[in-house]
C-alpha cells in the first residue's frame, strides 16, 4: 500500500455522507440489509426461535417446511429455523472474535517488525512465512482433534493462521510511512519510536486495514462452518451452520430440504458480508480495489 | 536473477524445515500422551514404554526434531497404523488424486476467469461487465463445501448426470474425467470470479499504458493489441494469486474429497484423524505443506522472471 493511500484514507466512518453513498450502491444496500438482519437474528435468537434448538422430536423428523416448522426439521425432528438462529450466534461470535484478535496481534507484530530493529523484523517475517506455509483447513484438521474440538480451538487456529496476513500488511504500511517526512520530523524532535508508531502512524494506516478485515469476516464464517462440518469445530448438540450442513449432507438422499434449509443461513451470511465489505471498500477507499 | 532464484529456494527450504519442526512440536506438546493416543486405551505401560523408545520419544525434544527431519528428508514418514505399510506408500496412492483435482480446478479457474476478465475489461461498463462483476463477487463468497454439496444434490442425486462417489480410478481416462467434473468445479469455481476480477483490473491498467496507445497509433488491429500484447502482461498477477491460492484450494479440496468420497489427501487425512492414525495425519499435512511451499516459491520465481520489478517489491 502506498504511503499516499495510507495518508489520504480518512477515518473509516467519517460521516453520514459515506453511509448514503454506501446505501446508493445496490450491493452495499443488499449486503447491509443481510448483515443487519443476521446480527439482529443472532442477538435475539432466544426470543425469535420458535423451539428449543436441541429439543428432539423423532416422530416429526425430516419434515419439509410448514407453518409449524418454517425451515422444516432435521433427522432428529429438531426445528431447523431455531437451530439456524442459534448457529448464527456461534458463526458471528467466532468471526468477530477471530477477526479482532488476529487484527490486534497482527498489528502489534507488524508494528514491531516494521519499526523495530532489523533482526526483529527478520525473525517476525520468518515466523509469518512459516505459518503461511500451512494450508489452513488441513492444519486445522490435523491439530484440531489434538487440542480437542470446540470453539476455542477453532478461534485459536483461525487467529494463528490469520495473524501473518494482517501483520504483513501493517508491516508494509509502517515501513512506507516510516520513510515519510513527518515521521523524520518527529524522530528529529526526539519522540520515542513506540510513541510515533502508536500515536502518529497507526491512526493513518488503520482505516484501509479495518476495511480489509471486514472483508475477511465471511472467510471466518465459512471456516467455522467448514471446520464444524469436518467435526473439528462445534460439537453437537450445540447448533452451528456447519453442523446443519453436515446433517443435510448425510441425509441428502432422504430429504433435499434439509440441505437447502441448512445451507441457506451460511450462503446468506457469506454473501451479505462479502457484498458489504466490497461496498465499504469502494465507498471509503477505492484505492484498495487494486489489492482485490 | 540467478541469485534471487537461489535465495528464494533457500527461503522455501528454511520455511519448510521450520514448518515441519513446529508441527512436530505441536503434536508433542498436545495434552495427553502420544503413545496412549496412538496405541489406544488397551496398551500396557510396558508396550507404551517400548513404543516411546522405538519412536525416540524418550529423548530430548531438539534431538527428536532433528531425527524426525532427517527421516523425513530420507522419505521415511513412519508406518501407517492401519495398513501397516510405510506412510509414504499410502500417500503415493492418494497424492495423485489431489494433484489431479488441483490441476483441474486451476484449469477451470484460468480457462474461464481469464477470458471473462479480459472481455469485461474490453467491454468496460457494459451490461456484460456488470453481470460478470456481480457474478464474480457472489461466487467468490459461497464456500466450496456448499458448492460441492449443491453439485451433488443437483447433478448426482437429482439429475443423475454425474457420479457422486469416488475418483473413477478403476475405469479409463473418461471415467477419471467424469468423476473429476463436480469436485473440480467445487474447488475452482470461486477462483473463476476471483481471476476474472483480477484480470479485469490489471487489463484496464495495461490497456491505458503508453505502448498500447502507440500500437493503436501504428494501426494495429484491436484484437491483436488486446490478446497479443495487453493480455500477456495482464495475466501476470494471476500467477502469484494462484501460487498463494493453492493453500486455499487445498482446503477446498478437503471438502470436495469428503463430499464426493474421493480418495485424495484430504479424505485420507479426514479418515486418519477419525482413526487416530497419527503418522498418516502428519504425513498428509507434510505433503500438503510441501505442495504449498513449492507452489508459492515457484510462483514468486515465475513472477520475478516475468516482471523484474516484482522481485524488488517483495524485498
Amino acid at each position: 500500500m502506498s504511503q499516499v493511500a495510507a495518508e489520504t484514507s480518512a477515518p473509516v466512518v467519517r460521516s453520514a455522507n459515506g453511509m448514503r453513498r454506501l446505501l446508493r450502491d445496490p450491493m452495499g444496500a443488499i449486503g447491509l440489509t443481510f448483515v443487519v438482519l443476521l446480527i439482529l437474528s443472532a442477538v435475539f435468537a432466544a426470543w425469535l426461535a420458535p423451539y428449543d434448538p436441541t429439543a428432539i422430536n423423532v416422530p416429526a423428523k425430516l419434515q419439509p417446511p410448514s407453518w409449524d416448522h418454517w425451515l422444516g426439521t432435521d433427522q432428529l425432528g429438531r426445528d431447523v429455523l431455531s437451530r439456524a438462529l442459534f448457529g448464527g450466534q456461534i458463526a458471528l461470535g467466532v468471526a468477530l472474535v477471530s477477526t479482532c484478535a488476529a487484527l490486534g496481534i497482527g498489528a502489534i507484530l507488524g508494528m514491531a517488525a516494521g519499526f523495530g530493529p532489523r533482526w526483529l523484523d527478520n525473525g517476525i517475517v520468518l515466523v509469518f512465512d512459516t505459518v503461511r506455509a500451512y494450508p489452513v483447513i488441513i492444519l486445522a484438521l490435523a491439530v484440531g482433534p489434538i487440542f480437542g474440538a470446540g470453539i476455542v480451538t477453532i478461534i485459536g487456529i483461525l487467529v494463528a493462521t490469520s495473524v501473518p496476513y494482517y501483520g504483513r500488511i501493517v508491516r508494509t504500511s509502517i515501513i512506507s510511512a516510516a520513510k515519510s517526512e513527518y515521521v523524520e520530523a518527529l524522530l528529529a524532535m526526539g519522540m520515542s519510536r513506540t510513541r510515533i508508531v502508536v500515536r502518529h502512524i497507526l491512526p493513518n494506516i488503520i482505516g484501509p486495514i479495518l476495511i480489509l478485515a471486514s472483508m475477511d469476516i465471511p472467510t471466518f464464517i465459512a471456516a467455522e462452518a467448514g471446520l464444524s462440518f469436518l467435526g473439528v469445530g462445534v460439537k453437537p448438540p450445540t447448533s452451528s451452520w456447519g453442523l446443519l450442513l453436515d446433517d443435510g449432507y448425510k441425509f441428502i438422499r432422504q430429504s433435499s430440504w434439509l440441505v437447502i434449509a441448512g445451507s441457506a443461513p451460511l450462503i446468506l451470511a457469506t454473501l451479505g458480508f462479502t457484498f458489504l465489505g466490497e461496498a465499504l471498500r469502494d465507498t471509503f477507499d477505492p484505492k484498495l480495489r487494486r489489492r482485490i | 536473477m540467478f541469485a534471487y532464484v537461489i535465495k528464494r529456494i533457500g527461503l522455501g527450504i528454511i520455511v519448510l524445515i521450520l514448518a515441519i519442526s513446529t508441527l512436530y512440536i505441536l503434536v508433542q506438546a498436545a495434552p495427553g500422551d502420544p503413545a496412549s493416543a496412538m496405541l489406544g486405551p488397551r496398551a500396557t505401560p510396558a508396550i507404551k514404554e517400548a513404543f516411546r523408545e522405538r519412536l525416540g520419544l524418550d529423548q530430548p525434544l531438539p534431538v527428536q526434531i532433528v531425527k524426525y527431519l532427517w527421516s523425513v528428508a530420507q522419505g521415511d514418514l513412519g508406518t501407517d497404523l492401519k495398513s501397516k505399510q510405510p506412510v509414504w506408500d499410502t500417500l503415493a496412492i492418494h497424492l495423485p488424486r489431489t494433484l489431479e483435482l488441483l490441476a483441474a480446478a486451476i484449469l477451470i479457474a484460468a480457462g474461464l476467469g481469464i477470458p471473462l476478465g479480459c472481455m469485461a475489461a474490453v467491454h468496460r461498463n457494459s451490461a456484460f461487465d456488470r453481470i460478470v462483476g456481480a457474478l464474480s463477487v457472489s461466487i467468490i463468497a459461497v464456500p466450496a463445501v456448499v458448492i460441492a454439496i449443491y453439485g451433488m444434490l443437483i447433478f448426482s442425486a437429482g439429475l443423475g448426470w454425474l457420479p457422486a462417489i469416488g475418483a473413477g480410478e478403476d475405469g479409463g481416462i473418461l471415467s477419471l474425467l467424469h468423476h473429476l467434473i463436480l469436485p473440480a468445479i467445487a474447488v475452482g469455481i470461486g477462483w473463476v470470479g476471483y481471476l476474472a476480477r483480477l484480470v479485469r483490473a490489471s487489463m484496464i491498467e495495461v490497456l491505458s499504458a503508453d505502448y498500447i496507445r502507440n500500437a493503436r497509433a501504428f494501426g494495429l488491429r484491436e484484437g491483436r493489441i488486446t490478446y497479443r500484447y495487453a493480455l500477456r502482461i495482464a495475466v501476470a498477477p494471476t500467477v502469484t494469486v494462484l501460487g498463494i491460492g493453492v493453500g486455499i484450494m487445498l482446503g477446498s479440496a478437503v471438502f470436495a474429497e469428503i463430499v464426493f468420497a474421493r480418495p485424495g489427501i484430504g479424505k485420507l487425512m479426514y479418515d486418519a484423524v477419525i482413526l487416530r492414525n497419527y503418522p498418516v495425519t502428519l504425513g498428509a499435512v507434510l505433503a500438503a505443506t510441501l505442495i504449498l511451499v513449492v507452489s508459492t516459491t515457484l510462483s514468486d520465481i515465475v513472477n520475478a522472471l516475468i516482471n523484474p520489478r516484482f522481485k524488488e517489491a517483495r524485498e
